[in-house]
Parts: C-alpha cells; structure tokens; sequence
C-alpha cells in the first residue's frame, strides 16, 4: 500500500521499497508479486507513480541522443574509430564526421587525428550496442586544449544541474569553458589556475552527488576559492 | 568438542567474528573485502569490458567471468601460486553461485571481471569470496536481484555447526564441510556442496541453520554498502 523506504535514502539489490500495487517499478527496480523491489545500489527517487534507482555506480550505457566526449582511436577507410568509455568503441563515418568534399585518398587526419579529443553526438545504438556518431550540429566539435577529467555517469545530470545551474555556477565563477558528456568525460578550458579550481569542483560534486543541498556548497566552495569570503574553518571536511 | 562448546568456545550456531568493507580497491570498477575470523577475501570487480576471447561472446547478454585465488602467503603452509584444479572449481562454483542474481543484458558481447583473492584463509574461503564479490557487484552499480550472502556449515563429531574453522575442518573425529550461497530475500540456495558424510536430518538441519546464518552476513553486507556513502 505505500512506501516502505522514505525517498532519497540508499537501498542495496534486494531490499524493498514499495508494498501493493499503486506504484510502478522503473529503471533500477522490479515488481515481485505485490512489492517493489531494488535492482540496483542507488538512491530511491519518486516521481509520482513510478519509482526508480539512480545509481551510485556504474558504466555507461550508450543511449542514442546523448551528446558524449570521446578520443580518436583508429582512422579507418571510412571513418574515424572513437573510444567513449564503453566496452566497444563507437564509428564515426566520414559522412557524419565531416561537410567538406573530401578527395579520394585524401588523408583524414587533417580533420581528426589520432588522440583528438571529440564532442559528439549518438546517432544510433543498436542491439548489440554498435554505435555510430555525428559531429554534424551545434557544439559539436574537435576539442583543442584544456584538461579532461573523468566522473561518474551516472552523475553526470548532478554535474550539470537542474536548467545548466551547477555548471553555470562554476563557470561563472572561473570563467572557464566547460563540456560535459552524457559518457562522464569533462573537458575544462581557462586559465591554468581557474582550471585547477573546476576540477577540484567537479571532484566535489562527483563525491557528494548523493547529499542535497549541493548547490548552494558550491557557491561557498566557490568563494572560499576565489577569495571572495576570508576562509572560514570549513567543519564540514 | 564439550557438551554445548566447541573447540574454539563458540556456540554451536555462533559466526565468528565477520568484518565488510565496501571501495577497497580505488582502481577498480566496484570492490569489497570481507572478512570473518581469520579468513579475509578481498573482490574485484572490472568491467563491463570487451571480451577476449570473441568466441566466448555472447550477443544477448554479458558474461560473468570469477577468478578465484589463493595468495601463497594465506596460509600455513605456502601455496603454490597460479591456477589449480581446486581453485578453478571454485572459480566456477562462484561463478555458477553469483549468475542467478545477475542481470547483464545491457552488455552485450562483454564480460564482467571477478577477481577474489584470499589474503589470509582458515577454512571458509570460497564461502567469504563469494559474499565479498556479491558486494562489490553491487558497488559496481550492476543489475542484481539480490545480493548473495554465503556460509559454511557441517558437522564435526556428532554437531551440527554453523562457520567451521581449520580447526574444525580437520577434527579427527571425522568433519563434514557443507558451504552454501543463497540469497537472502527469496532464500533460493545457489550453492550446495559437500566434503564428507552427512544424514538426511541432519542435511536439513544445517541448511537451515546456514539460512539463518546467511540473513546475519546479509545485514552485514547492507551496512557496508550503505556506509560506503555515508
């Protein structure tokens, strides 16, 4: 009949979370007989009927439409071989890769070399997880400079925030230039010192993903670092 | 062997004394280390990855893939390093123990990497691997149904007893060995073996003690991964 864990807490594969029949399992759970019950080690979220796990951990999982960040791997007769953090790399053809008329035998290197660091987007994924990718749209791109970091996939939509305003914040605050991949691959481009700064950020939110509040944190972890407020002793560390 | 203690002074349906740590392995994908009495295993999990060799893939599901080790420090007498008849079975056992509960069919044609090493071990060893990779699975962030939590249990003299030790295992007056793996919310037994001779009754009995015993290695097991995030 209702709720058998309150919203926000962590469950563990197996542990009950709903009793009777007025919610409906989504990712990360399953319905046994009356009960809800975990799939997944993660944090419960309800949204109106339906409930599910976001998880803690975890691989990507490639889904068609996600913008991700990934490196060049292989150059191809037809394209470029791209590695986004899954198992298998993804294919990125020449038709997807590039609007120029390209020459027969002309080399592909002067559009994407070996270990460049490219935004894209997921065309396709079919049932044996082949991806194919385009660079063809807005914001995609060849990325020249900046560090890359590496976060959880899984929270990826923390790092970004609710409308873009984790990331703004901290973009507003380094007067960096941020790009995150749905693959959990951060590119951070500004000055030396401001680069530091996101990536002791990001760090921040990739550990902390699971407490509220994480926003306004931010903001103070922000002004400590920017000297804008003297630094207090910080209780929370 | 008294009348209601054993060699060790434990009740006859007491575990010794268990311990379960969650991210112990920072380069790995999701890793655990448990650790009751003196046998401590500690589990690995990388993955999913692309699988070699490309036979072995399988275009519906990923596969499960344990590695059992003993490390030629773990016990008294040095083991000798690199795959053995024994650890291979138990390679597979774990396997074979840890398969029902997993769901890996959003990997296709990859593998998810076990590895269990016993650091130290004084009988119980494949019982402890298998509860430490249940949690680091779990901490992987995989699709699970439930976890596993498993124990040894058998008779020594003429008792029924839950854990057994080395001590135990080696009584002279004769010893059964029986590990069992289940999970814990259906109770299903995913792992059944014996070493030794044992009456029908008294296989009932221990089976249900060893239920019992699972349900305590089962909290445990929840503590740990929900600490691991505190």
């Amino acid at each position: 009949m209702a709720l058998l864990i309150e919203e926000k807490t962590i469950v563990v594969p197996g542990e009950e979370i709903a009793e009777g029949m007025d919610f409906l399992p989504a990712k990360g759970t399953y319905r046994q007989d009356d009960k809800i019950i975990a799939s997944q080690l993660g944090l419960v979220n309800v949204n109106g009927r339906l409930i599910k796990i976001i998880p803690l951990n975890g691989r990507y999982i490639p889904k068609a439409g996600d913008t991700v960040i990934g490196k060049v791997v292989n150059i191809g007769l037809n394209g470029w071989t791209i590695n986004i953090g899954y198992a298998y790399d993804a294919n990125l053809t020449l038709k997807e890769g590039t609007t120029d008329f390209v020459e027969r035998n002309e080399d592909f290197t002067k559009y994407y070399d070996f270990d460049d660091i490219v935004v894209a987007k997921i065309l396709n994924v079919n049932r044996a997880k082949f991806m194919d990718l385009t660079t063809k749209g807005p914001g995609l791109r060849k990325l020249r400079g900046g560090r890359i970091i590496n976060v959880t996939p899984s929270k990826v939509p923390r790092v970004i925030g609710k409308q873009g305003s984790m990331i703004t914040l901290v973009k507003d605050a380094t007067q960096c230039r941020i790009t995150v991949g749905q693959n959990g691959v951060v590119w951070i481009q500004g000055e030396p010192e401001q680069e530091v700064k996101v990536v002791e950020a990001i760090r921040m939110i990739d550990e902390k993903a699971h407490i509220e509040g994480l926003t306004d944190e931010m903001k103070k972890f922000l002004d400590v670092k920017n000297d804008k407020v003297l630094e207090v002793k910080n209780d929370k560390e | 062997m008294t009348k209601n203690k054993r060699l060790d002074g434990r009740k006859f349906d007491e575990l010794r004394e268990m311990e379960a740590k969650v991210g112990v392995v920072k380069r790995a994908d999701g890793s655990a280390m448990f650790r009751i009495g003196k046998t401590k295993a500690i589990a690995a999990v990388y993955g999913p990855r692309a699988l070699h060799p490309t036979f072995m893939r399988n275009p519906k599901a990923g596969l499960l893939r344990c590695n059992y080790n003993m490390m030629s420090f773990s016990t008294g007498e040095r083991v000798r390093p690199g795959p053995s008849r024994r650890s291979k079975e138990i390679s597979l056992v774990t396997e074979n123990s840890l398969n029902p509960v997993l769901d890996l069919k959003e990997f296709p044609n990859t593998v998810v990497d076990v590895f269990i090493e016993m650091t130290q071990a004084d009988a119980g060893t494949r019982c402890a691997g298998i509860t430490a990779a249940a949690m680091a699975l779990a901490d992987a962030g995989l699709i699970m149904k439930d976890l596993v939590s498993s124990i040894s249990v058998g008779k020594v003299g003429k008792d029924i007893v839950v854990d057994l030790d080395k001590e135990e295992e080696d009584f002279e007056g004769g010893a059964t060995d029986l590990p069992i793996a289940m999970t814990p919310r259906d109770g299903n037994i995913t792992l059944l073996q014996m070493d030794g001779e044992i009456s029908k009754d008294e296989l009932v009995k221990a089976i249900e003690l060893g239920k019992e015993a699972c349900m305590k290695i089962f909290e445990l097991q929840k503590k740990a991964l929900k600490e691991n995030y505190k």
